[in-house]
């Protein structure tokens, strides 16, 4: 079917196709998008550093059990309030000479003779040898091999170390705040993958349909933003049967925390779906015959992965102080478990925050630098998030 | 009615597409557009069939409406003699390899995401039993024909420029082998000296595996090049249809004659000469079309029986369709 029609005023003897030709550039290695996204992000000074911070925070709870000093649970009556300790460097021995010993001092006690209140002092005669990878208390690390050695520690098992201080049971405030980062930590991830798994969803199949899905999950969106979230919380919280375990407990206040945070998740997935839908890459899947699935999955959820990682990183820190809130106001998470929200709740009364406030600022500080370095992050991932643009 | 010759590949009658609009609180339908409103032509075997028309007259919509893009409001489409218009979304899977689509964006069209091979490679995984290695060996063959180098396979599109993307398009357009391919603007968004090796690809492609094209466009000069026919459409309808001689020497429609007195005229004597119909006023809404015939606000002839009666499309010179009343008898 070739024409040549005398007026056309194309140049018919020219070569058809012109071949691309095998250039050097063949051999140049290629960065993929998410290579792109890694040496964008690198440029971000801030959010690298908060990457590590997250980082660390994340390992103080996958080792929590080897990295405190001692168990959560291990009461000192004995030292109840005790202040924090110093950690000291050198020591003089019996000859007189200093030499290298990290060691606290231990504490000197008096008892108020009107309050009976105790007052600690430090001791600068009471010195407590204190060393790495001691041997103390026993634990099960992961809840599965049995371990009794400590990232520091008193050399001698029986002597106390509380570089943190103790609260009002006597119990190492160190460590309760590296078995705190466990749960608080590890309720965020759990609640965002919840909420990410409801909120792509919902999102994909509103903004993929439209129609009545569209209309139906964008109503139950406002809705459920429109709800007051702490009576709500109060009302699920008080649900909760007393007599389930910690663990129960743990599980269903991720859930409700998560049941109502995957909404702006829910909005970001769908506006994308919908600008993306009518691309003409999507139509052209469709046109090869791709199934729904396929096309959600391998052609429009790759176009915003970067995306939904931002964001999910911004809900990250979200999930963290909705469950220290709830911890707080005594409806959430209840010891004998240990996150940084039932620690802030020790810390409510005013007594405390003027006898002890080592109780209130180690716990908030540790809340803050999470929630400021998970926001860092998740600002740099955005940024980073579409290596093609500009 | 339209058959002329050779058995014809694509059959469409009447068909019309029309998107409803909604408003208000509860989304009522409140009208609808009228994007295609009765459209019939054949696509012979082996033809290149051109489509053209000024922006928003409808041509990409029936251009994706015969392909069964869109659920259409009614008429028939038969696609190799299989009749396709109401037939479910899922159902046409099978159909699919038959027809297939280039796009007018080389850049949207292609998954940023995705390798070219992975591009190329796609319908073959849905359509095919093929091998890995067979399948990346009928990749290479595709890139082969459209002029690409094989060692590119494992890039992304980004890496190339567009008229090298537009081959890869077409590249996975032909990859299942189809019969018809509409070509939906493939040149518009390339620059002319790249316009010009894609159409002239095209060309060897439709010799090469016996190609059937609907290709639309609003490049005059470019659809006189490569269409066999020619259909000229205004707010949804066909208003002539023609062989190509025929349409270009001797325009019969008042729009058409409009539409090609504004091709320029590249030799500056004759340009001088050249007569240009200019027409007034807009384009009506295709939500709200005229009474009569939907040129009539426009037409530099119009009768008063434009303005009363829709014109029927008939055959005034053979081969050569036109709807207008000035051809009635």
């Amino acid at each position: 079917m070739k024409k040549h029609g005398s007026e056309i005023a194309m140049e018919e003897d020219k070569p058809k196709i012109t071949r691309l030709t095998d250039g050097a550039g063949s051999d140049i290695e290629v960065a993929g998008q998410w290579r792109l996204i890694w040496l964008k992000f690198r440029q971000n000074r801030v959010a690298l550093f908060a990457g590590w911070v997250i980082f660390f925070f994340y390992g103080v709870a996958l080792f929590c059990e080897f990295l405190a000093p001692t168990l959560p649970t291990v009461a000192q009556p004995r030292l109840t309030y005790a202040p924090p300790q110093e950690i000291g460097l050198f020591i003089e021995d019996e000859t007189g000479q200093r030499r290298f010993q990290l060691h606290v001092n231990g504490y000197a006690m008096t008892v108020d003779p009107e309050s009976l209140r105790r007052s600690f002092t430090s001791d600068p005669a009471n010195i407590i040898p204190i060393g790495f990878f001691v041997r103390g208390e026993a634990y099960d690390m992961w809840g599965l091999i049995p371990m009794d050695r400590h990232l520091i520690g008193p050399l001698d098992p029986s002597d106390q170390m509380n570089l943190l201080g103790t609260d009002k049971l006597g119990r190492d405030m160190l460590t309760r705040l590296i078995y705190g980062a466990r749960v608080s930590m590890s309720i965020g991830l759990i609640g965002v993958i919840s909420s990410l798994i409801i909120g792509t969803v919902l999102g994909a199949l509103s903004g993929y349909f439209g129609g009545w899905v569209d209309l139906a999950v964008q109503r139950l969106i406002e809705i459920i933003s429109a709800m007051p979230t702490i009576p709500l919380w109060l009302g699920f919280a008080a649900a909760i049967p007393l007599t389930w375990s910690p663990l129960q407990v743990y599980f269903i206040i991720t859930l409700i925390v998560s049941l109502l945070a995957w909404t702006s998740l829910a909005r970001e997935v769908r506006g994308r779906f919908l600008s993306l839908r009518r691309e003409d890459f999507v139509t052209a899947a469709k046109l090869d015959g791709s199934s729904t699935g396929r096309v959600i999955f391998r052609h429009i959820l790759p176009s915003l992965t970067s995306h939904i990682l931002a964001v999910t990183t911004l809900a990250i820190p979200t999930m963290i102080v909705a469950e220290t809130a709830l911890s707080f106001l005594g409806i959430g998470l209840k010891p004998p478990v240990v996150s940084w929200g039932v620690l802030l709740q020790d810390a409510q009364n005013i007594r405390t925050i003027s006898s002890a406030p080592w109780l209130l600022i180690w716990p908030s500080l540790a809340v803050i630098s999470v929630v400021l370095a998970f926001n860092f992050l998740g600002d740099g991932l955005r940024d980073a998030a579409d290596p093609y643009d500009s | 009615m339209l058959d002329a010759g050779p058995t014809p590949l694509v059959r469409v009658r009447d068909l019309k597409m029309h998107f409803p609009i909604y408003a208000g609180l509860f989304r009522r339908r409140v009208g609808e557009v009228k994007a295609v409103d009765g459209v019939s032509f054949d696509v012979m075997e082996g033809e290149t069939l051109g489509l053209v028309g000024e922006s928003g007259c409808g041509k990409s919509t029936c251009g994706r409406a015969v392909l069964r893009l869109y659920d259409i409001t009614s008429g028939e489409i038969a696609i190799d003699g299989r009749e396709i218009g109401d037939v479910p979304q899922p159902r046409l899977r099978d159909m699919r390899p038959t027809m297939q689509m280039v796009f007018q964006d080389p850049q949207a069209s292609l998954n940023p995401r995705m390798t070219v091979e992975a591009i190329i490679k796609e319908p073959l995984d849905e359509h095919t039993t093929l091998s890995e290695t067979e399948k990346r060996e009928k990749v290479g063959e595709l890139m082969d024909a459209v002029g690409l180098n094989r060692k590119f396979a494992k890039r992304y599109p980004h890496a190339f420029s567009g008229g090298q993307r537009q081959r890869i398009g077409i590249a996975r357009a032909l990859a299942l082998n189809p019969k018809f391919i509409v070509c939906d603007e493939p040149i518009a968004a390339l620059d002319v000296s790249i316009q010009a090796q894609v159409v002239n690809l095209l060309e060897d492609l439709q010799e090469q595996f016996g190609l059937t094209y609907l290709f639309i466009s609003h490049d005059l000069s470019m659809v006189r090049h490569i269409a066999t026919r020619v259909a000229v459409m205004y707010l949804g309808k066909v208003v002539e249809l023609a062989p190509r001689e025929a349409l270009y020497s001797d325009p019969l429609h008042p729009y058409t004659k409009a539409l090609l007195s504004a091709v320029p005229e590249p030799d500056p004597a004759l340009a001088t000469n050249k007569e240009r119909i200019i027409l007034q006023g807009d384009v009506p809404s295709p939500s709200n079309p005229p009474k009569g015939c939907n040129f009539c606000t426009r037409c530099p002839a119009v009768i008063p029986i434009c303005r009363e009666r829709e014109p029927d499309t008939r055959e005034v010179k053979p081969g050569q369709f036109v709807a207008c009343h000035l051809y009635s008898e």
